[in-house]
């Protein structure tokens, strides 16, 4: 796959503080990647750079095999859109589109032809003589959209375009994202702090934490062999559970305080098996409950704390001697407080993570 | 833990209908805090205004009514003579062409003192707030520090400065003077509120291809109608009531409105025409007055504008 957008050993700092160290980043052209990271963790920067808002502090970026480390950011080929939406106060939905093209010295007619074909594919022909203000949430973030539409750019930027809509209306123009890059197959790299927005877009997800990249890797990918402990903790909600203890037999078992389980079936990664104290992480919905958990390899003995009915699924906390877990159950299960809940999982489900290094064995 | 929330019994909750409060809360006009809140208003508008009412009603006096004594009594006869006087005849020392002349000086001062300040202030402030350039900060923290220096330390060498240019004494020299001593309090003010403005705005524009002045002139100045307004009154009526800088860096013939109100009070020829001195101090205030009210009305339906989400 040819690449869109290579980042070479990009540095930032601030002053003193380095928020992006020795970053490295190949997208592929047409790809979709997410940026998914805990706050603060330099996303918003990673994108600037890449936009030409902020100079670099080391490190080359290249857009379509050009060199942009010092072009401006109108000369990059990228659009962005901000989670604000920033549209012009005083200008027209037209006058917010057109002002770009404008700007690059485009012909009326021209300019005219590309607003009319981007208002059409967002649907916002009947609002192109409105204010901004006039505008709701939505509206406005398809304008934002579109004021990127209209340059015909290589490269979508998206800094949390949704944060600061309705839950309902996010899940709407998510999909109107996924349904445009599908159209355009432009390159689009996307911010977010929602995992759900990150796991149903993208190609691939980039894991940042502290300026650098943990994982870059399918959604799939990331959710079922997460590189790390924080990855594996980050992506799921509620998080993944963890065991403490020990390897041993070569990576056949793993002994911890809720007793010994055998590994067999657990696939371990390139470093292969290693003894020595471990965690072992199993998803909430990996557990399996009652007649079902008697099929399963490693089975435990537990107590209900805690439940959490969400309509489609039942949330379970449940205690193991003092360990907490959390259990995704059916929905339509009857579970009480107190109630005794036998539990177990398979092995092959889940990701084992060494004691000091926190990264996949 | 055991979910103990205990679900509150029907009964307890379908009482009483009827009888509780409902609707608005009733507002009492005579509450304490009303007395209190108009009567301070009341007396701070009295305050104001009596000196103001005096002036007035003096300035349309004959000398003889006022000979009478009682500055509050209205005139029985009303005589714009005062007025014409103060004009037009008032003696300022040396000549006796009232205040026109000086007048038209101020005016001159003025406006290109009060545009040239704030063109210049805006420009910094903007790039002071958005173009984060090297160097800025430091830039910034000498314009603040200047506008803690006393100007009395700063009126001889400017004087000097003035005169090798050969501006002393000349209305130009003190429009140079306006606009530098002005600077860094709207600076400070332009700064402020371009960095209160959405930075992703800037960084849309950026991305659109507007360059320096095109973000400057089509995105942030249609949208700081408010501070332009903040900015004007402020500078105005500065400049209009600055005595001074007038009386320091400008000769006889190009004394602005102030220092030749002085010159009219002062005279010590003859008796004091107190009607003629009233008429010719509200002729003089009159400027920044007008700003207010024009201004004002601006100023408010600016920041409603700016208000709108947006
Ligand atoms: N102009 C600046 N000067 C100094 N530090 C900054 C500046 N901008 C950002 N930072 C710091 O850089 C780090 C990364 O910021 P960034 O905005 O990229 O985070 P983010 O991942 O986008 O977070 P969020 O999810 O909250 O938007 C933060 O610790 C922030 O405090
Ligand atoms: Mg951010």
């Amino acid at each position: 796959m040819e690449s869109s957008i290579t980042i070479r050993d990009l540095e930032l700092s601030f002053g003193a503080v380095e928020v992006l160290k020795n970053l490295n980043l190949d997208i592929g052209q047409g790809e979709f990647l997410v940026l998914l990271g805990s706050s603060g963790c330099g996303k918003s920067t990673l994108l600037n750079c890449i936009a030409g808002l902020l100079d670099v502090t080391d490190g080359q970026i290249f857009i379509q095999g050009r060199n942009v480390t010092w072009e401006e950011p109108s000369d990059r080929g990228i659009g962005m859109v901000f989670q604000s939406y920033a549209l012009y106060p005083q200008m027209t939905v037209e006058g917010n589109l057109s002002f770009g093209l404008k700007n690059a010295g485009f012909s009326k007619s021209e300019i005219a032809e590309r607003i009319d074909r981007a208002a059409k594919v967002l649907q916002i022909e009947p609002l192109l003589k409105r204010k901004p203000g006039a505008l709701s949430g939505g509206q406005r973030q398809r304008v934002a959209i579109g004021r990127a539409l209209v340059r015909d750019v290589d490269v979508f930027l998206f800094d949390e375009p949704l944060s600061n809509l309705d839950a309902k209306l996010r899940t709407d123009l998510r999909a109107e994202i996924k349904e445009l890059h599908k159209r355009l197959r432009n390159t689009m790299i996307y911010v977010t702090h929602d995992q759900i927005e990150a796991m149903t877009l993208a190609d691939r997800i980039a894991i940042m934490r502290d300026g650098k990249i943990l994982q870059l890797a399918s959604p799939k990918e990331i959710y079922n062999r997460p590189a790390s402990k924080y990855v594996a903790e980050f992506i799921g909600s509620p998080s993944m559970n963890f065991f403490d203890g020990k390897i041993g037999e070569n990576g056949q078992s793993f002994a911890c305080d809720a007793g010994t389980f055998s590994l067999n079936g657990y696939q371990f990664g390139e470093g292969g098996a290693q003894d020595g104290t471990a965690w072992l992480g199993i998803r909430p919905e990996h557990i399996a409950v009652g007649t079902e958990a008697k099929t399963m390899p490693i089975q435990l003995e537990a107590s209900v704390q805690h439940v959490e009915p969400l309509g489609s699924d039942t949330l379970v906390r449940v205690l193991i001697g003092d360990r907490r877990l959390w259990v995704r159950i059916d929905g339509q299960s009857e579970v009480a407080d107190g109630d005794a809940l036998n539990i177990g999982f398979d092995p092959a489900m889940a990701n084992i993570f060494d004691k000091t290094s926190e990264t996949r064995l | 833990m055991v979910d103990d929330r205990t679900i509150p019994a029907a009964s307890q909750t379908v009482n009483d209908f009827d009888g509780g409060p409902r609707g608005p809360k009733p507002q009492r006009a005579f509450s304490r805090k009303n007395v209190f809140l108009y009567g301070t208003l009341l007396m701070v508008t009295i305050y104001y205004a009596i000196p103001l009412y005096v002036m007035i009603v003096t300035s349309l006096k004959g000398l003889p009514e006022i000979r009478l004594g009682n500055i509050f009594a209205p005139p029985v006869e009303i005589t714009f003579e005062p007025w014409v006087k103060a004009w037009a005849e008032a003696c300022t020392g040396l000549n006796c062409n009232g205040l026109s002349g000086y007048f038209w000086n101020s005016v001159k001062i003025t406006i290109p003192s009060v545009i040239l300040s704030i063109i210049i202030a805006s420009v910094n402030g903007y790039a002071l707030a958005n173009w984060r350039f090297k160097g800025a900060n430091l830039f910034f923290a000498i314009l603040i520090f200047g506008a803690f220096i006393p100007y009395q330390v700063m009126l001889y060498p400017i004087v000097i400065m003035l005169r090798e240019l050969g501006l002393y004494g000349d209305l130009s020299g003190l429009v140079i003077v306006h606009t530098i001593f002005g600077m860094p309090i709207l600076t400070l003010l332009f700064r402020n509120y371009f960095a209160s403005l959405p930075e992703e705005l800037f960084k849309a524009a950026r991305v659109d291809g507007a360059g320096f002045w095109g973000i400057y002139f089509r995105v942030l100045l249609p949208m700081s109608l408010p501070i332009f307004t903040v900015a004007v009154i402020l500078q105005v009526t500065g400049i209009w009531n600055d005595f001074l800088f007038g009386v320091v860096y400008t000769g006889p013939e190009s004394y602005p409105m102030t220092v030749a109100l002085n010159n009219i009070v002062n005279t010590t020829q003859g008796v004091t025409e107190y009607n003629v001195n009233m008429a010719a101090t509200i002729i003089t205030a009159l400027v920044p007055l007008t700003i207010y009210f024009v201004s004002g009305k601006l100023f408010v339906r600016g920041i409603a504008a700016g208000a709108v989400k947006g």
